[in-house]
């Protein structure tokens, strides 16, 4: 590991008159444990980790950091999974666990307002103790800040019916590159005055500014939920069932897949259960009103049937249904038991190629002897192909590279992209240009350079160096 | 960056003791981290993370970081409740890791003469040896008969220790001398080998002569194997792995016949290193065999309890429930044995007694071992944050699985003022008394 020495001790004593002694930390056990996010074979130190405890600590840190031209790497839980909270450039990295209140539930607005470092799961029961429900609900919720969220603009198991972050992110408190105080939009039902600042800023890993202050939108708590579980002895009859119940005009709340390899791991972890020789399961939930997802749920149960399932039942109890989707967000750490290394990628599609992508990934796995396995959100398209490989093997890594390679290039040809909620990182920067083009690019850079000229926010992420050669697949072998 | 060559010879001693494939099981999700209980208290301090221990261990074995105060502070916080091992979906082994990487630091690090003193005389000494356990226990027996525990508070002799120890002698049991045992009330058809605990046939021999009259009580034949030996935990817990291998052979040895349907014991720290020997001499072929039988035949004595029908002889008793009682896990019964559904049960079967659940019971508290000696401080924080939970609500009885756990929670009890309102208990003792009560 390379480490980049840039800050200095003099530059140590001026952050601590900003944040406080206590709230400096450069031992060496600190920044190695500030090196690293939940991205494989992605490490850097840092110089120095800082916990600034208000939005004005936190100007006054970018303000030191633009005129030293420090780099700033903002960092939630570090559980991301594209490097993006990697300090792959050395500098600053920001931590917000002295910024983790939740502000304000305004129940007139329907609005939560929290800090950057308010824990994922924490505001959702929250809200959720008040009758009110806050959807998105990414696998790592019970360790992700809402910052980290609406940095990655995160998706989870209830995009399919409820969207992802940035469908819930109402006004931002933004410290920009300079130093300025921002505020963005409001608690408004409607607000076009201007560029829309706030799909910007979410998503936008930051390498825009520091968020400092997040206003969610909420929405009433539904009164009935109910989860269905389908096996299969093949994926594709998995994947045909997805299409089948969005094409009966049936908008689940999750949709998510788990294959068999997938399976294995969960059971291996959870001991639930799981039946290991099924090929592929479908965990189906819907919510709403008592009738409606009664009715649903059953339709989903008879369409999976008809596409071959063989088992479709109702989960037995709301704990039951618990305990499945559990089991499906540790499915990531779960894989990660057979190898040593777990890669995985992040492709999306249009939900009706689906059953392309997944018999894709198979052929791909076979064609380069790589051991994949493929879990996701079905419903969104959205597919966690991840292989199990180890790094220390050279030649077996270029083979794992070779075939990631070769699924973005699959997703991008039915009309996908690189990336559907993970973000680009460092990890994915290479292959951004091939979704966006040559002159999607420069859009980007422009105003990447035009608000952050001195590029001190999370700098190496999103723009790559160099974008990698593009694969061109030849059919058959 | 200067490498000195203790640093060096630290490096080697990780690349020596620390699995490489054990450090690699773990991909750096962070599920571990709402788990552990010094990363909480700390304000999420990754470096007191299990991620963030194992990524510091990787990096003394790479080399990306050399061997200073920080990165040993940071391996000395770890409690070693193994909280995180449920909570990984990887399977990552951490009980595993920190044993190995206290190996490698004790080899290396050099102590100073009164800490070797120390170290030598308990793990050589006092832990090793049954005989020398008993006349340690004999000179604090002695201690508070005489009159010199009430003179020594007086003067405050404890005054010259750490905060801490002077708390902890505070809530030491009021030892008994040992009793004949009782004789059995039913017809034997379990044949159950009893584990005494080196802590609990001492200091709590009191809860070992309860444990033996309730066994007999179910109808259980109870046998105590003369030359057992201190499980060795604590040992294996402080780099001194080797010598706790000593001891445990010395168990195998002693617990090794074939009319024992189980081997019990009543401290959940011992419980979960007696059921790991199996693991620890797989390697060694004269035990690999002998040590695999021992493990499978140990219970904790919650659950053989509930094997012995205990709660059917509860439910008997109709009593008003009249106070709460709560139940404060034990780290290395639940996270090591995954035993926490059988305690609950019996106290909710329990005449008089309402059970409540505290909130966050399978969160440590703090005393792990003798870490509320050696790391006070951060003990204190994790106690304070157990001791909100239980000001909420207001138990008449906290019941414990484990000496350690036990005297932790009376510590909290005492230091809030609450020691005319509860009561810490170990789970037999509550268990006795709550049947001989009640019962007419």
């Amino acid at each position: 590991m390379k480490v980049v020495r840039k800050v200095e001790l003099k530059t140590k004593n001026s952050f601590a008159s900003i944040v406080g002694e206590e709230n400096v930390k450069h031992s060496q056990a600190h920044l190695l444990a500030y090196s690293y996010d939940a991205t494989a074979n992605f490490q850097e130190m840092p110089d120095l980790v800082l916990s600034p405890r208000n939005t004005e600590e936190v100007a006054e840190i970018v303000k030191f950091c633009a005129k030293e031209q420090i780099p700033i790497v903002p960092r939630g839980s570090g559980t991301n999974l594209a490097a993006g909270t990697v300090p792959s450039r050395g500098g600053v990295v920001l931590l917000f666990n002295n910024m983790s209140e939740i502000l304000e539930l305004d129940q007139e607005n329907l609005t939560i307002t929290t800090q950057p470092g308010a824990i994922t799961q924490d505001v959702s029961i929250y809200v959720e103790k008040n009758g009110l429900f806050y959807p998105p609900d990414p696998s790592s919720m019970k360790i992700s800040t809402i910052g980290g969220n609406v940095s990655e603009n995160s998706g989870g198991l209830r995009g399919l019916k409820y969207g992802v972050t940035k469908d819930y992110v109402k006004a931002l408190t933004v410290v920009m590159p300079d130093g300025e105080v921002m505020k963005i939009g409001g608690k408004l039902a409607k607000d076009v005055a201007g560029y829309d600042l706030l799909s910007l800023l979410v998503g936008s890993e930051g390498t825009l500014g520091v968020i400092t202050e997040i206003t969610l939108k909420l929405i009433p708590l539904p009164v009935a939920k109910k989860t269905g579980i389908a096996y299969f002895n093949s994926l594709e009859e998995a994947a045909k069932t997805v299409s089948a119940i969005i094409a009966n005009r049936i908008i689940p709340v999750t949709l998510e897949f788990m294959d068999k390899g997938t399976i294995g791991a969960v059971e291996d972890f959870m001991e639930i259960g799981l039946p290991r020789e099924a090929e592929a399961m479908l965990l189906m939930e819907q919510d709403g009103s008592e009738k409606q997802v009664e009715e649903d749920i059953q339709k989903m149960i008879t369409i999976a049937k008809e596409n071959g399932a063989t088992s479709a039942i109702l989960a037995a109890s709301e704990e039951e249904s618990d305990v499945l989707k559990t089991g499906r967000r540790a499915a990531l750490s779960a894989l990660s038991r057979k190898r040593p290394t777990t890669i995985l990628e992040d492709a999306t599609v249009p939900r009706s190629e689906i059953a392309k992508m997944v018999k894709a990934i198979q052929e791909i796995a076979l064609k380069y002897d790589v051991q994949i396995s493929t879990f996701g959100h079905a419903g969104d398209g959205n597919l966690h192909p991840t292989c199990l490989t180890d790094v220390r093997d050279k030649e077996e890594m270029e083979r794992v590279e070779k075939a990631l390679d070769e699924i973005f290039q699959v997703a991008i040809d039915l009309g996908g992209t690189i990336t559907g909620e993970h973000g680009v990182g460092e990890m994915k920067s290479p292959y951004l240009e091939w979704k966006l083009g040559a002159s999607g690019m420069a859009l980007m850079r422009n105003i990447k350079q035009s608000i952050d000229p001195q590029n001190i926010m999370n700098p190496g992420k999103i723009f790559a160096k160099e974008t990698k050669k593009r694969l061109v697949i030849h059919g058959g072998n | 960056m200067v490498v000195t060559e203790l640093q060096q010879r630290m490096q080697q001693s990780f690349k020596e003791n620390v699995d490489e494939e054990y450090l690699m099981d773990c991909m750096r999700c962070g599920f571990c981290l709402p788990a552990c209980p010094t990363y909480l208290v700390t304000n999420k301090d990754e470096t007191h993370s299990p991620r963030g221990r194992i990524a510091l261990m990787k990096g003394m074995r790479d080399g990306d970081v050399v061997w200073d105060s920080s990165v040993e502070e940071s391996f000395d916080m770890c409690l070693g409740c193994r909280a995180c091992e449920p909570a990984c979906p990887a399977g990552v082994q951490y009980g595993v890791l920190i044993e190995e990487t206290r190996v490698a630091v004790e080899q290396v690090k050099p102590k100073t003469i009164v800490e070797k003193a120390i170290r030598t005389s308990t793990f050589d000494g006092v832990f090793a040896d049954q005989k020398k356990m008993a006349g340690a226990v004999k000179l604090v027996q002695f201690y508070q008969k005489s009159g010199l525990q009430k003179a020594t508070r007086k003067i405050g002799f404890l005054n010259l220790f750490p905060p801490f120890m002077k708390e902890m002698e505070g809530v030491l049991p009021t030892i008994e001398t040992k009793k004949k045992r009782t004789t059995t009330l039913k017809p034997k058809t379990t044949t159950v080998a009893f584990f005494a605990g080196c802590l609990m046939d001492t200091l709590f021999q009191e809860t070992n002569r309860k444990t033996i009259e309730l066994l007999e009580w179910l109808g259980a034949n109870v046998v105590i194997p003369k030359e057992q030996q201190c499980c060795g935990a604590l040992h294996g817990h402080s780099g001194e792995l080797e010598k706790g291998l000593r001891n445990a052979r010395a168990n195998v040895d002693a617990f090794d016949s074939d009319s024992y349907d189980y081997i019990v014991n009543n401290a959940g720290g011992c419980g979960a290193f007696l059921s790991e020997y199996e693991k620890h001499l797989q390697s060694d072929s004269a035990y690999a065999e002998k040590s695999k039988r021992f493990s499978e035949r140990m219970i904790d004595i919650s659950s053989l309890l509930v094997e012995l029908g205990l709660n059917n002889r509860l439910k008997e008793i109709q009593v008003e429930s009249q106070a709460i009682v709560t139940y404060q896990d034990s780290c290395h019964l639940r996270n090591v044995n995954k035993v926490f559904l059988e305690p609950r049960s019996l106290l909710q079967d329990a005449p008089g007694f309402e059970y409540k659940e505290l909130i966050d019971a399978g969160s440590c508290c703090g005393s792990a071992g003798i870490y509320n000696i050696l790391q006070p401080e951060m003990a204190k924080k994790i106690l304070d944050l157990k001791m909100k939970g239980v000001r909420e609500l207001q138990p008449a009885k906290i019941v414990t699985s484990n000496p350690g756990c036990l005297m932790q929670m009376q510590v909290g009890i005492q230091r809030e003022g609450l020691e005319d309102e509860m009561q810490a208990v170990h789970i037999v003792d509550f268990l006795y008394d709550a049947i001989h009560k009640n019962q007419n």
